[in-house]
């Protein structure tokens, strides 16, 4: 039949794969082989082994004190990147300005908050009040309206996102200026040209643009920080692993609190990952033609594909 | 052809530069420019690479500062605000109003690749002129219109050929409405049989009256189109006359050599 079918309908048709023996890899068999093989052993060992109960680790994952700890983790990661975000586009505008006192300020912060250890900055946040124990409001270098007490002001919980957020905002300062930097320089003078003020020009056309640079590492940062929260157990903060080390320590269910714990942050960290392919997706519009389909509309489109399946030309 | 739109002498010059100096650092890249382009009159301004002539535009809306001399657009000073015989250097917000009056055209379109055609066109008379959105939109539409692409309203940037995307950016700039245009070497990066689509764009605003400063290797066009035509060589203005004298019996040594390699 289809050697039959006139040349000009053969062009019609979609094309079809050619018709060859493809390269074997056996390589690529056996390593394959040797990988599903160990990890095949190591699940076995996982879930066979007597002393690792799973129905604990379940437990634990839901226990009171775990869920609570959970939720410091994702407010402390919230809102530290929140701060490190706008504390970032502000610092890497701030670099980029003519302003030398401006662009000097920043690089002072970035070298500070880049340049010493998060854990370090923590502590400092944490005790600054022996070093003002008030702090108060009022004309500079004159009287003050009002002064609060330190530690009313900045509470365990504040002083865990600053140290996190402002550290943070310092590599972000480097990645939106990495962005900033990445826009041809013939939109800023297009903006110009039309009137649009330096303002405008950064947030209507600079920073859109620059968005494609700067979403994928800040993903990898959003990620990074999740995890980096842990360290607020340094200033007794309880964040989810500091309740999971709390819960082993209290009933010596040491690996099955490890293992709840990182159940937790890996669900967190695989809906981060989702979450930032499809906010890459909208940053690319117009830098190309179309968008690959994205794995739910690939889903669907086959589903519907086996519903209703093609119905072959019955003419002829 | 644009004979009724011909400028009267006696107007005032819609630019006028004297003795305009621009240096970057140590390099004179203008040395003393001196000109008038009369309101309504399409200035075709050639020259060989480097020359100064993007410069000069750049300095026309500011983009660039000129270092000494007088330039003036409509009879305001560029860049500074005069009184009492002393001048006062513009705030940013109103060089920027300033900005407004006077469209540019790039080589290389400069459209914003994020936004669609239309969305291009919109963008400086809704931010800038605070237009009401549905108003701007309609708007924009009739100048994709003018220029040829009311299909194209919904296209991104990248979707589009070069000659639609300038038409797209000399759209852009009409929507400011703006009582000058300068358009430096709108033809120079696209495809020979793009070009004619974007001069006959242009042809058709001279012949609306538009004020033009039209940087260009097109001689065919400055012939046709252009009301005065000056040739620029290393920083200095080398020749200036009708497109007639300038182009068909150049008096200067440099003006014949380059005119014979455009040719
Ligand atoms: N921002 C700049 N810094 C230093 N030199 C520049 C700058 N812009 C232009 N120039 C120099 O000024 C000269 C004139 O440039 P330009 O005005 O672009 O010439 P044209 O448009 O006639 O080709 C060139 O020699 C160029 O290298
Ligand atoms: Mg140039």
């Amino acid at each position: 039949m289809k050697l039959l079918a006139p040349p000009d309908t053969a062009r019609n048709r979609p094309s079809e794969d050619i018709p060859a023996v493809p390269v074997r890899h056996p390589g690529r068999w056996a390593g394959a082989a040797a990988v599903v093989l160990l990890g095949a052993m190591f699940g076995h060992a996982m879930l066979t082994n007597p002393r690792l109960d799973w129905g604990t680790v379940g437990g634990i994952m839901a226990d009171p004190s775990v869920l609570r700890g959970l939720r410091t983790t994702l407010e402390l990661t919230v809102l530290a990147m929140g701060i490190a975000l706008v504390g970032g586009v502000l610092l890497a505008v701030m670099r980029l300005s003519r302003n030398p006192i401006l662009s000097g300020a920043s690089w002072l912060f970035i070298w500070v908050f880049r340049g010493t250890p998060v854990l370090v900055q923590l502590f400092v946040w944490n005790f600054l009040g022996a070093l003002w124990p008030t702090i108060s409001i009022g004309v500079p270098f004159g009287p003050s309206f009002h002064s609060w007490d330190y530690n009313d002001l900045v509470s365990l919980f504040t002083a865990a996102v600053l140290g996190l957020g402002l550290n943070e905002a310092a590599y972000m300062a480097e990645i939106v200026r990495a962005g900033i930097l990445s826009v041809d320089r013939g939109q800023p003078e297009a903006a110009a040209s039309l009137g649009l003020t330096h303002g405008q020009t950064m947030r209507r056309i600079i920073l859109p643009q620059a968005m494609k640079v700067i979403i994928p590492p800040t993903g990898n940062e959003t990620i990074s920080m999740l995890k980096a929260t842990s360290l607020v157990s340094a200033i007794s903060l309880v964040d989810i692993t500091r309740a999971g080390q709390d819960i082993s320590s209290r009933t010596f269910q040491i690996i099955p609190s490890l293992i709840a714990v990182s159940v937790w942050y890996l669900l967190f960290t695989s809906l981060l990952t989702i979450a930032q392919y499809y906010v890459e997706r909208r940053y690319v519009r117009g830098t190309t033609h179309s968008l690959p389909p994205t794995p739910v509309q690939r889903v669907r489109t086959a589903l519907r594909a086996r519903r209703a399946p093609l119905v072959t030309g019955g003419s002829s | 052809m644009n004979q009724p739109t011909h400028p009267t002498p006696t107007a005032e010059p819609m630019v006028r530069a004297q003795g305009v100096r621009k240096s970057y650092g140590p390099v004179d890249v203008l040395k003393g420019i001196d000109l008038e382009v009369a309101t309504g009159e399409v200035f075709c301004l050639l020259g060989p690479s480097g020359s100064g002539k993007s410069t000069f535009l750049r300095c026309i809306n500011h983009l660039e500062k000129v270092n000494s001399g007088r330039l003036t657009v409509d009879g305001d000073l560029v860049g500074y605000h005069e009184r009492d015989g002393r001048l006062y250097e513009l705030k940013d917000n109103e060089v920027a109003r300033r900005r407004r009056d006077i469209g540019m055209v790039f080589q290389r379109f400069n459209l914003f690749p994020h936004m669609t055609a239309v969305e291009n066109i919109m963008e400086a008379p809704v931010r800038v002129k605070k237009e009401p959105k549905a108003a701007a939109r309609d708007r924009a539409l009739d100048l994709l219109a003018r220029v040829g692409l009311a299909d194209k309203a919904r296209s991104y940037p990248s979707q589009l050929s070069g000659g639609q995307q300038q038409r797209v950016a000399i759209a852009r700039a009409l929507a400011m409405e703006p009582k000058l245009m300068l358009f430096d070497e709108p033809t120079s990066a696209l495809d020979p049989e793009l070009v004619g689509e974007v001069l006959d764009v242009m042809r058709g605003l001279a012949e609306d009256g538009m004020t033009m400063i039209v940087v260009t290797h097109e001689t065919g066009f400055a012939r046709e189109v252009g009301d005065a035509v000056v040739f620029m060589d290393d920083g200095v203005v080398v020749e200036s006359g009708s497109p007639r004298d300038v182009l068909t019996a150049p008096r200067h040594l440099r003006t014949q050599q380059f005119l014979s390699k455009v040719l």
